[in-house]
């Protein structure tokens, strides 16, 4: 159970506080409503690369991080295709720097063309050093566009290529800054040895000054249900052939999220799941093999993937895949099965409650989907889960004219 | 009016609690340390052995038996136990470490005295069968075949052979090196290794005596194991310096890895290290990162760091750097160490290292597990908590003179093998 209070500044910006006092630490969490699946489709990978920017100083405060570590804080930040998230920890008698820190940024960057040009190149660095330099680094490059038509999810975080983030200009960066990075878009959490009311104190002092700004309504493409199957073939310089199948599945918010998550860890959780003990354990077909959501809030994908054992063929390992999915979408899974995994989902959510920063990230976060507490009211939604509901969902997903693969071959095999 | 120009007071961390264990001992002697902390309730147990009977032509022989611990037992197969761990909820790892080798569990409370009779079973009667072992092989070599397509995993090994040699420390696994595992090897193991003279327990979490009773219960008992066994014991003498290129002439990035042998956590000298290596390379603030990230924009990230290991400790930078700027960068860093060794540090950068590093200090003691991973550091090391506070008042104290001549004495580059994989 973590625990909250919530209010809401006049600028529009929503204020979590948990507090817990067996830390002397506070953390300071902001999410701001914006990532990948908010880019234009030429200029992808820019929520990632803003990211970067908003580290390069704001308007009245030239270095964001040296402040922060003289007072004893860390900070860092990610973006994904749906959210972007920044997070400071530091001794909580420093809280007030985090609060100066964060709120100029709110207010406005320094709009440094140094950083833009620094960040461009490091930006691109980590694309080559995660993406492109890596085996099997490319696979969402490929994968997701093979999965989405339509919807801005068919671009990876990065971008979609190294060219559009060398082409960003000083005016995009300017205009996306105006259109996201606004107290309105933004959830804020204070966490740890603090105090709601001197939290909001804080809050009121830096934050309410920030002019509201304006909403940004989100109006994406719904990805159409998929009605033929779809295959690709790629070959690279890697060691092992590799599968990767997609499933198209509902949102995050969809009554039946929490079914495919126990779906996909009766598949894949640990070493009893079924995956594991039939195809790599007693077939011997792949060395390495997974199933899971991708979790993103709007439509998602059901993902399963595997390295083939050297020797085995592409057909007869997405046949034994397809078996496992067909055995799962014809009978119901065993009572043990359920049990297994619901305990384990309840593990995972209290242990996940010894880390102050999960804690506050995850408030954020449940709070976007509508509501902080859904992230208490998140196990009955586990315990709820009926075999019944496993099966249908199986059923109405593992379908081959809803299937995305790809396969991802070495240069001998081509 | 509000200004937001001036940042608002602050103090450096001056009160930093560590909780020290409750020292216990089963009735077989293991010795229990407890950190009773925290509000949830849950538990992680760990399991930790030394490492013993190093044999040089059988390198994998205790990272198999780590590895295969948990695939059988006299009463219990592979899936059995992967079946009740996973039925209670609870996570069972088991780690190879270079020094030692540990079995851990984490459980929810009420699910202790279910799950701790299967750590009986895999702590006395482990069988390592061969079908286990077959699987580990071909699936371990597939995926050491990808590893050696990385960059960063290839410096890393390069750097470890060339300043430890043959020991575990600098293993320099290949395929065959699987091949080579015999079942024999693995049940030999498991009996010199894992028994409870060469055991220790660290708890951390709910536990009080209701708890301790449930475990001396199944596991304070006689175990199987007695074997007669030798833990390991290495000495280095300075490695191969130089520069080692693996050239791979497809890469967009190369990476770099150098540095040295130097000294462990019992040296005095090595908390004011860690204050020089926090300087160079050890954090985000880093003079590494603030010249070759952010000023050059050569790299996603770079570091340093001081490893400290039972019988060595060691010095080293690593980054992943454009394979058009890899000579750049390399230059880049050696004059970043130059400027460690010839010009004192400002007090204004030094004050924020001495603030960054005890937030980091107060930082990392979140919960009963970081507080037992405190006392793991310093007990393995043959240290107690006198270790933090000298580390502290190191941190507190230390001149910029001091931190000069430390340069000078541990950070050669003429000592230093430096490992380039990719294009130069």
């Amino acid at each position: 159970m973590v625990d909250f209070n919530r209010f809401t500044l006049a600028n529009g910006l929503r204020v979590l506080v948990h507090e817990d006092d067996t830390t002397p630490m506070a953390v300071l969490n902001i999410l701001y409503d914006v990532g990948a699946r908010d880019e234009e489709q030429d200029k992808t990978g820019f929520a990632h690369l803003f990211e970067h920017l908003m580290f390069g100083g704001s308007v009245n405060i030239p270095s964001y991080d040296e402040p922060l570590q003289r007072v004893g804080g860390e900070n860092n930040a990610f973006t994904s295709n749906d959210i972007t998230n920044y997070y400071i920890t530091l001794p909580a008698t420093n809280l007030e720097t985090a609060f100066w820190l964060e709120s100029d940024r709110m207010l406005s960057l320094a709009f440094s063309e140094k950083s833009l040009e620094t960040q461009r190149n490091v930006v691109c660095e980590e694309f080559k050093q995660r993406y492109l330099n890596q085996p099997y680094g490319d696979v969402w490059l490929k994968l997701r566009p093979l999965a989405y038509k339509e919807h801005p999810y068919r671009w990876a975080t990065i971008g979609q290529d190294l060219k559009q983030i060398e082409d960003a200009k000083m005016d995009d960066v300017k205009a996306f800054f105006q259109k996201h990075y606004n107290p309105q878009n933004a959830i804020m959490v204070v966490g740890g040895n603090v105090k709601t009311a001197e939290v909001k104190a804080l809050a009121e002092k830096w934050f309410e000054p920030i002019p509201a700004g304006e909403r940004y309504l989100r109006n994406l493409p719904t990805e159409p249900q998929q009605k033929e199957a779809r295959q690709e073939t790629v070959t690279a310089e890697v060691p092992l052939n590799a599968i990767y199948m997609a499933f198209q599945m509902p949102d995050r918010v969809d009554k039946d999220y929490q079914v495919y998550d126990l779906l996909s860890d009766i598949l894949s959780q640990g070493q009893s799941s079924r995956l594991y003990n039939s195809l790599l354990k007693e077939q011997q077909l792949f060395s390495e093999i997974n199933a899971y959501l991708t979790g993103s809030i709007d439509q998602g994908l059901f993902i399963v993937e595997g390295k083939l054992v050297e020797g085995v063929t592409m057909e007869a390992a997405e046949a034994a895949i397809w078996k496992e999915l067909n055995a799962i979408a014809a009978e119901e899974v065993t009572v043990d099965e359920l049990t297994k995994v619901k305990n384990k989902s309840e593990s995972i959510i209290v242990f996940a409650e010894m880390s102050l920063l999960d804690k506050a990230m995850n408030l954020a976060y449940y709070e976007l989907l509508g509501d902080a507490n859904l992230l208490n009211t998140e196990i009955h939604k586990y315990h709820d889960v009926t075999s019944t509901r496993i099966l249908e969902v199986a059923q109405r997903t593992f379908v081959k004219e809803q299937s995305s693969i790809l396969y991802y071959l070495t240069a001998q095999d081509a | 009016m509000l200004n937001r120009t001036l940042a608002p007071e602050s103090k450096q961390v001056d009160e930093i609690n560590f909780i020290e264990p409750l020292t216990q001992q089963l009735d077989n002697g293991i010795p229990v340390f407890t950190i009773n902390a925290g509000k949830q309730e849950l538990v992680r147990i760990e399991f930790i052995f030394e490492n013993v009977n190093w044999d040089q032509s059988k390198p994998l022989q205790a990272v198999a038996a780590s590895h295969l611990i948990n695939n059988g037992t006299a009463k219990l197969t592979a899936r059995d136990i992967a079946e009740k761990v996973d039925y209670y909820g609870a996570f069972l790892q088991t780690e190879y470490g270079a020094d030692q080798s540990s079995v851990k569990v984490y459980t929810l409370n009420k699910h202790l005295a279910a799950v701790l009779p299967i750590l009986r079973s895999i702590l006395n009667e482990s069988i390592f069968p061969q079908q286990e072992l077959d699987i580990f092989i071909q699936n371990q070599k597939q995926s050491l075949q990808v590893s050696l397509q990385k960059n960063d995993f290839l410096a890393r090994k390069h750097f470890a052979h060339a300043i430890f040699g043959d020991s575990t420390y600098g293993s320099n696994i290949e395929a065959a090196d699987y091949d080579a595992v015999q079942q024999a090897d693995l049940l030999s193991y498991f009996k010199a290794a894992y028994k409870p003279e060469n055991c220790t327990i660290i708890v951390a979490g709910k536990f009080e005596e209701k708890e301790f009773d449930l475990l001396n219960n199944f596991l304070g008992k006689e175990w199987d194991n007695h074997e007669k066994s030798v833990v390991n014991k290495f000495e280095f003498s300075g490695g191969r310096k130089g520069e080692v290129l693996i050239e791979r002439p497809d890469a967009i990035q190369s990476a770099i890895r150098m540095g040295a042998l130097a000294i462990t956590r019992k040296h005095k000298d090595f908390p004011g290290f860690q204050v020089m290596n926090c300087l160079l390379g050890g954090y985000f603030g880093s003079r590494l990162m603030a010249n070759i990230r952010e000023d050059k924009g050569y790299t996603y990230g770079i570091g340093s760091a001081v490893v400290s290991l039972k019988d060595a400790g060691y010095f080293f930078i690593a980054t992943e750097v454009g394979a058009d700027v890899c000579s750049s960068a390399l230059t880049e860093i050696e004059k970043e160490i130059e400027l460690l060794r010839t010009e004192p540090v400002t007090e204004e950068e030094l004050n924020l290292v001495r603030n960054y590093m005890l937030g980091s200090m107060l930082g990392s003691l979140e919960n009963a597990f970081s507080h037992a991973d405190k006392f793991k550091n310093a007990y393995f090391s043959g240290l107690d908590y006198t270790y933090y506070d000298n580390y502290i008042e190191t941190v507190k104290t230390i001149t910029a003179e001091e931190l000069k001549q430390l340069a000078n004495q541990y950070l050669n580059p003429a000592d230093f093998t430096k490992v380039v994989v990719g294009k130069k």
